[in-house]
């Protein structure tokens, strides 16, 4: 008998997971969704949060996430999720020695995202890739253009709905267009 | 009297991305006021071989081949990252053989990489020796690679559920023998080089990355621990049972090329120390999963049991199937933090496999500590920040 009443008195659900609860106290209705995965959890927002919530991770004295670990893009068309892309942040705490990831759905009519380059000026590439790669848009970022594919190509590879064009691509040598990357810096 | 002015002009300089101290392709548009660097802006992508499109495109088994050629100088820790998020959306156990021989494997790597990273370095400065001792002992870690794999650099060797086969007879002792001459070879290293007036003249003060702008710049792995920033995943969020290893994480201070360099080499040390603790424990047993939905059944069973041949044939013509989810699976390879930002949908191809190279972030970090400086020091401060283009570039 009393080891039953012991049993019940337990709490029945696991304790919440602490950077869970510290956001969800914060943000509450403005997340979509979250959760806790692999010991990662996830915020999902809008874009008009992204700032807001990165910032409150990272300053928050408990939680600290004060590195920025990886930026990258997705494309959701082949498993129909509504918006079609999200943008994926994923940030590291010291403190807690683990990551949290950032979600932001992006619609295809509208791919703008606020840009992070000046929380973390290492958000700067990672931005870069995603533009390249997906055609997503960050706005305010200083330097938005492709990084990895050729400047002269108006196709995003890594949408699902890519084709792959059937010429090969000859690079070729502007050197106005050099001059003015050489004006913009990096 | 009118006085004749001379307009001054900033020269702007193309250096790559054929240069044989820019580390493979990388190019770097720099604007120059005499020697002393203005901007320096990298660009690259010339390396660019869409390798996460490729992963999109290929089962989970053919992916393995493609993680070798992303950082080709540590070709074992990319195995390593993707095998672990793979294993981590599929849930497999690993059995003890696997797991301790993919540490072994993982600490060469970095032995290996670091190798390459010291001479390659030193020939840039113009100490050429130094390049020479350092291939002669890479040359025998890779030789274990070809023992293990039949390859030296692209060996695919750990895969999903394991190894892709059992560790070779002689194996133990080929790494026992490296492991016995290493700590007198690092010696020597560090005697052409350590007390070396020149080499100290052309490093010590050079490239600073101070710790704040590290962080803000995503940089990571032997880079930010030379600016004293003490991450290593190894340590912080232990794989392959790394928490049972005794070794010390390696951090400097003052975040110059020296410092790089002390930390380098400290850390090939560190990996001798885990190596040897590793080959103490290494059992006998399977050295992949017993989970026949992952790895193929043994060849004796084929002519006997329905099931394996099943199970046989559905690994060879469709792959196994990963369970829908995501994952974010962080190790520490050589260049630093190497994340694998894996998505499924359940079928036997990743829906989306994002990969976090250490390097991409890392070479952020040039325009920073080279403005400044002399051109001179700039082939040096490249080289110091240890960038593997077909890494950067994917």
């Amino acid at each position: 008998m009393t080891d039953q009443t012991a049993v019940a008195e337990q709490p029945s659900a696991p304790e919440k997971d602490p950077v869970l609860a510290r956001v969800e106290e914060r943000f509450g209705e403005r997340l979509l969704e979250a959760q806790v995965t692999f010991d990662q959890p996830t915020f999902v927002v809008k874009r008009e949060d992204l700032i807001a919530l990165a910032t409150f991770l990272r300053d928050d004295p408990e939680l600290q996430f004060i590195r920025l670990s990886d930026i990258c893009g997705i494309d959701y068309l082949n498993l129909g999720k509504t918006p079609r892309f999200g943008v994926i942040y994923h940030l590291h705490s010291f403190k807690l020695n683990r990551w949290a990831r950032i979600r932001v759905q992006v619609d295809e009519d509208d791919a703008v995202v606020p840009t992070l380059t000046g929380e973390w000026p290492g958000a700067n590439w990672f931005e870069r890739e995603v533009y390249d790669l997906f055609g997503i848009e960050f706005n305010g970022h200083p330097d938005m253009t492709r990084i990895l594919t050729p400047d002269e190509w108006e196709v995003h590879p890594l949408r699902k709905d890519f084709q792959p064009p059937k010429e090969p691509h000859e690079w070729s040598f502007n050197p106005e267009q050099w001059q003015k990357a050489v004006q913009r810096g990096s | 009297m009118a006085v004749r002015t001379i307009e001054e002009q900033n020269l702007v300089l193309n250096m790559g991305p054929q240069h044989p101290s820019t580390h493979g392709v990388l190019r770097l548009v720099l604007e120059l006021d005499g020697e002393t660097v203005v901007s320096c802006k990298p660009v690259i992508g010339y390396l660019h071989t869409g390798f996460e499109k490729m992963f999109e495109q290929k089962t989970y088994w053919q992916g393995v081949t493609y993680s070798d050629r992303m950082d080709y100088l540590a070709p074992l820790s990319n195995n390593l990252g993707y095998s672990l998020a793979v294993e981590k959306l599929l849930d497999v156990e690993i059995p003890p053989r696997a797991t301790v021989g993919r540490v072994i494997l993982a600490e060469l790597t970095r032995i290996a990489s670091h190798l390459v990273w010291l001479g390659t370095q030193a020939m840039d400065m113009g100490a050429m020796s130094v390049f020479l001792y350092c291939f002669r002992e890479r040359e025998r870690i890779l030789d274990i690679f070809e023992m293990c794999s039949g390859q030296r650099m692209m060996c695919s060797y750990i895969r999903p559920g394991g190894l892709a086969y059992d560790l070779p007879h002689g194996f133990e002792e080929a790494v026992q023998a490296v492991l016995d001459i290493m700590p007198e070879r690092i010696d020597e290293y560090e005697a052409l080089l350590t007390k070396n007036g020149i080499w100290r003249d052309r490093t010590i003060g050079i490239g600073v990355l101070r710790l704040e702008d590290a962080i803000r710049l995503c940089v990571t792995g032997p880079n930010l621990r030379a600016s004293g920033g003490s991450l290593d995943v190894r340590r912080d969020r232990p794989y392959c049972g790394y928490e049972e290893y005794d070794f010390d994480v390696i951090v400097g201070e003052r975040g110059d090329i020296y410092e790089r360099y002390l930390v380098r080499v400290r850390e090939m040390r560190e990996s001798v120390k885990i190596i040897q603790q590793a080959l103490k424990r290494l059992p006998d047993g399977p050295y992949v999963t017993s989970d026949r939905k992952v790895a193929f059944p043994p060849r004796s069973e084929l002519a006997t049991s329905m099931e394996a041949l099943i199970h046989h044939f559905k690994l060879a013509t469709e792959g196994f199937r990963v369970p829908a989810g995501e994952v974010y699976s962080v190790i520490e390879s050589p260049r630093g933090e190497l994340g694998m930002y894996l998505v499924a949908d359940g079928s036997s191809k990743a829906y989306r496999l994002h990969v976090r190279a250490p390097s991409f972030a890392s070479l952020q970090a040039l325009p920073v500590i080279a403005k400044g400086a002399l051109v001179a020091d700039l082939v040096a401060m490249i080289g110091s920040l240890d960038p593997v283009l077909g890494e950067v570039d994917r």
